[in-house]
């Protein structure tokens, strides 16, 4: 009876996971195939012969390596720059003491219910009358100020650390950023990790910024550049999968080489909200 | 050392919110400089603007099918999970993949799936003798393949279910047991009830997020065709960046804004009546 149960639960799991990795088949299916087979009905599940020259084909079609460059550029340094702010940020609010803090902290979390559309047109204005229009500037300086989503599960981090470790460090003499960079930093590694993590696959993928902000092509990164694409060879499908392979690459390796700061996380953010 | 984020605070937060009211009062093109209009941008959207109140049915038909549909997908699955089988690692990992690539990519691969002649999703149906609609090309089913779509990027939702169901004392389920309750009345009396604060979290935060729907519509449908798939964001994006009706991109995102400030206070406040929250047994006795 229980063994039934388990194989029915197991049969039901399994056929509900292939399902939801049936469209990537699919798609590696059809990035390896050739024009004749895309088309074929009924559909062709393995490429016969599978070829890799969609590959080559849509990387030489579209300047993919400025595409990349421009994309590195626009998803490493806020990433980098999100982390070090966010965590001296995150410092400030769960291991000093100072005036309005608390004030402080409820105007910060206030402002993660504020939709990013209320104060998108204004910061394109101010970004347009700076004439950063077409720089990579307004998807970078805006990262130098620390995200709230990340200041807080930092903060939420940090105050678990003892406190115990800050009043040593002061007795010997040091700092507050002294005691951020050399005794909270290497204790919030997992924190730090998943915030990194987040943050990486946040700016691979965002579209709205690079939209609004890198009119000229040259500045592309990768999404716009596959939708560029997409509009030039309309029904190459084996070039367009391929393509969209590339893009999701390197946030799926990212995932499935952090899992388990992934899951640990997420499980922070939400089981604190 | 909290300053970088103060300075955040006035630059890219408080000044835009005043200069956004100030906008959605005006009629500014970005070329010009803002013309004071009063109020003639809202009494434009409430009473002249066709399109907008297209624009509010969309965004409502994708909200009141994703939301709940998502919700109780995700339940399932991360009950179904947490039976302590051997394997859930990779599964969990499995139905969490997709959520971690979105935007461009994942459209183009769904535009592809939505193909009517060879798409995945019309082959399977096929395989069950069904013949499924054109999809993206039929204004009646251009929503619902947005929200099919969306299902397949529930794994973020699941997760943090999992991490409530996790919460949930072993012992209830041996007390249920020990009732001779089924499997569904475990279920309904046991498990929803203890995660009712999980589900107030993805449920808010699923409103939230299906009222700011963009990419997809934007890469798949570009809003088409005739104007089904136009939500909220992108009427926003375009009033904004292609019209360059700035004045009027602002007041829509303030309406947006009380919008979804609205849902979530009716959330707040009929939570009361269905959230339990564990409270120590002297405070549960006084309420």
């Amino acid at each position: 009876m229980i063994i039934a149960r388990v194989v029915v639960l197991y049969a039901l799991m399994a056929i509900f996971a292939l399902t939801f990795l049936f469209p990537f088949i699919w798609m590696l299916s059809t990035s390896l195939k050739v024009p004749e087979q895309v088309w074929a009905i009924p559909p062709v599940w393995i490429p016969d012969p599978p070829v890799l020259q969609n590959y080559t084909d849509a990387i030489r079609s579209v300047p993919t390596i400025r595409y990349l460059r421009n994309t590195l550029i626009i998803t490493l340094f806020p990433t980098a720059a999100t982390l070090l702010a966010s965590s001296c940020v995150a410092f400030a609010f769960s291991r000093l003491e100072w005036r309005g803090r608390n004030l402080w902290f409820s105007l910060l979390l206030s402002t993660m219910m504020l939709p990013g559309q209320v104060t998108m047109i204004p910061v394109f204005v101010g970004f347009h009358r700076l004439g950063w229009v077409n720089t990579f500037r307004p998807l970078l300086v805006p990262s130098l100020f620390g995200s709230a989503f990340y200041i807080f599960l930092l903060r939420q981090f940090f105050l678990s650390i003892p406190r115990e470790m800050d009043e040593a460090a002061t007795m010997d003499g040091a700092i507050p950023p002294v005691i951020w960079w050399k005794i909270t930093l290497p204790l919030a590694g997992p924190a730090l990790a998943a915030v990194a993590i987040f943050s990486f696959i946040g700016h691979w993928n965002d579209f709205m910024g690079p939209l609004i902000y890198l009119q000229r092509s040259v500045m592309w990164p990768l999404s716009l550049g596959l939708l560029g694409f997409r509009q030039q060879y309309l029904t190459k499908w084996e070039q367009i999968m391929a393509y969209s392979l590339m893009v999701m690459l390197p946030c799926l390796l990212v995932f499935f080489f952090s899992q388990r700061y992934f899951i640990q996380g997420i499980t922070l953010s939400g089981l604190k909200g | 050392m909290a300053a970088p984020w103060i300075v955040g605070f006035f630059t890219l937060t408080l000044g835009p919110m005043l200069a956004s009211v100030y906008f959605s009062l005006t009629d500014y093109s970005v070329l010009q400089p803002p013309r004071f209009v009063g109020l003639d941008n809202f009494r434009v959207m409430f009473f002249e603007d066709p399109r907008y109140f297209t624009v509010l049915y969309n965004t409502m038909y994708y909200t009141v099918l994703h939301v709940p549909l998502s919700m109780i997908l995700a339940l399932t699955v991360a009950i179904l999970l947490n039976q302590g089988l051997p394997g859930e690692n990779v599964l969990r990992t499995i139905y969490y993949m997709p959520s971690v690539v979105s935007g461009v990519a994942v459209s183009m691969l769904w535009l592809w799936l939505f193909d009517p002649n060879l798409g995945l999703v019309n082959v399977v149906l096929g395989w069950v003798g069904i013949q499924g609609p054109v999809w993206l090309m039929d204004p009646n089913w251009s929503k619902p393949a947005l929200v099919l779509m969306s299902m397949w990027g529930i794994g973020g939702q699941m997760v943090i279910f999992l991490a409530g169901l996790q919460g949930v004392p072993q012992e209830m389920y041996e007390a249920a047991m020990v009732d001779g309750a089924s499997w569904w009345h475990k279920i309904r009396f046991v498990t929803v009830p203890l995660i009712t604060p999980t589900i107030f979290f993805n449920l808010i935060m699923g409103v939230i997020g299906s009222f700011q729907v963009f990419t997809s519509a934007y890469v798949m449908t570009n809003g088409g065709p005739v104007n089904s798939t136009l939500f909220y964001v992108l009427y926003l994006y375009e009033s904004a960046f292609r019209y360059f009706e700035m004045g009027y991109a602002c007041a829509l995102a303030w309406v947006l804004f009380f919008i979804i400030m609205a849902f979530t206070l009716v959330q707040f406040y009929t939570s009361g009546k269905w959230v339990y929250y564990e409270m120590p047994a002297s405070r549960a006795r006084a309420a």
